[in-house]
């Protein structure tokens, strides 16, 4: 068993994935990558991209969208907004942490804060905020941080995301960091994320139908059938690690963070939609 | 076992060719392999390829059929089940033998299985 697992471990993140990306700048990547997923599906209206799967197959979008009047996050999103407002035993609230008291700034998130030279994610901010206040961190992957940062992105209902790579080497290196985190290969499975979500978005995997890198933030934190809850962003990326079975990473841990930095950023211009639904 | 080799010389001398160590697959190797082919936890090669009367099968690989006429040769299909990143290094195919997925016990009734397609 131990021995299995060394094995795993060394075989980890032996080999690079296709390299689709040559893009000398962030924002050359992005290009690109609007550009691949414009060609690959032609008929898709860029903004659609931020359904995933449902913007790929009709039958799915109409299921989807027979669920959407009685959405099943409906409850924790109030619940979010509640605990948003209530003041913390100090008197002050989560408001007085960001820009603009919270509201409308999803679409920012993560950015790289260029005093701690790391990237700081909405649910990292959350906790910083309740830290910096003397309340004790919560737990990041379902619960109390889904539904606050699920109303944090009601609040920027249709903002484009706009995430930047300030002038600073950390800054792109955590960013290059994350590109290649989401294009090598991990897991006994041998799989790295771009071996789904780019080479094969639009195909099925068993019965599931795979989502495009494009877009992929938007929806988050989503409430899945599966979860029979919202889950954050890093829940999915240890569930899609595991499921080519690679040791998935704490999440909020740096190499996460700074995926979701590169992924979100492939994501600037389209609207921020969470939170949704998802099989 | 004992018994199955036996029998299995038995027949290759009642039909007149020379006894060799190499049979054809008994029905249990084609039934395992098509267990293995099958299961989640195993194969699960119809997360990708559609095959026989397989349900839910994927859509990522090629539909698995005619092998007998496509792979004349059986070392060549063992060895793109062993690791098909040696053919082509951009598949999604996991490389089954490589990492240890499929033991070359368990690749080998896979393989008898899909020559019945
Ligand atoms: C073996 C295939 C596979 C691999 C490898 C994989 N995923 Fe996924 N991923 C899926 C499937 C299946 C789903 C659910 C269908 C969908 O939305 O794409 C999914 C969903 C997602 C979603 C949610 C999309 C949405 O609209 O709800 C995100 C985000 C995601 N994956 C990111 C990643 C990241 C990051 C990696 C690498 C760490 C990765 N995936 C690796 C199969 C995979
Ligand atoms: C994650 C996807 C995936 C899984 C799982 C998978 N394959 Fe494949 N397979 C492919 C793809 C894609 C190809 C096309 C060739 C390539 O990519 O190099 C392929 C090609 C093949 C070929 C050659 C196809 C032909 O028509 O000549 C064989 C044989 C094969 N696979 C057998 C298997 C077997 C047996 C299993 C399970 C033990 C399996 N595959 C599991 C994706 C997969």
């Amino acid at each position: 068993m131990l021995k299995a697992k060394i094995i795993l471990v060394a075989m980890g993140v032996a080999l690079l994935a296709p390299q689709v990306l040559a893009g000398a700048t962030p924002e050359e990547d992005r290009k690109e990558t609007v550009e691949y997923f414009k060609q690959m599906f032609p008929e898709v209206p860029l903004k659609d991209f931020v359904n995933g799967q449902y913007a790929l197959n009709e039958d799915r979008r109409a299921q989807w969208q027979s669920l959407q009047d009685f959405p099943p996050y409906e409850f924790a999103v109030a619940e979010g907004k509640e605990m948003f407002e209530a003041p913390f035993a100090n008197g002050k609230t989560y408001g007085s942490c960001f820009e603009n008291g919270g509201i409308g700034v999803r679409q920012n998130y993560p950015y790289f804060d260029e005093g701690t030279k790391q990237v700081i994610t909405l649910e990292l901010a959350i906790n910083q905020c309740r830290e910096a206040n003397g309340e004790k961190p919560l737990k990041y992957k379902k619960g109390d941080i889904a539904s606050i940062s699920a109303y944090m992105a009601t609040t920027s209902e249709g903002e484009a995301f706009d995430i930047k790579v300030p002038d600073d080497p950390k800054a792109l290196a955590a960013y290059e960091d994350g590109k290649q985190f989401y294009y090598s290969r991990r897991g006994q499975l041998n799989f790295s994320c771009a071996s789904c979500h780019v080479q094969n978005p639009g195909k099925w995997i068993r019965a599931d139908l795979l989502s495009p890198t494009l877009g992929q933030p938007s929806s988050f934190p989503v409430h899945r059938s599966k979860w029979g809850e919202l889950g954050t962003l890093h829940r999915r990326f240890a569930g899609c690690n595991k499921n080519v079975r690679a040791e998935p990473l704490p999440a909020q841990s740096e190499e996460y963070r700074n995926l979701e930095y590169f992924l979100t950023y492939m994501s600037n211009g389209l609207p921020v939609v969470g939170p949704s639904t998802r099989p | 076992m004992r018994k199955g080799l036996i029998y299995v010389c038995l027949t290759t001398l009642a039909l007149g060719v020379a006894p060799v160590v190499l049979a054809g697959p008994s029905q249990a190797d084609i039934d395992r392999g098509k267990e293995l082919v099958f299961s989640r936890k195993d194969g699960n090669c119809l997360a990708c390829h559609k095959m026989d009367d397989g349900k839910l099968t994927g859509t990522i690989g090629p539909e698995l059929a005619d092998m007998n006429t496509r792979y004349p040769d059986r070392g060549i299909l063992f060895k793109r089940i062993w690791d098909e990143t040696q053919f082509n290094p951009q598949t999604v195919m996991p490389p089954f033998g490589r990492h240890s997925i499929l033991s070359k016990d368990q690749i080998n009734r896979v393989i008898d299985y899909l020559y019945t397609l």
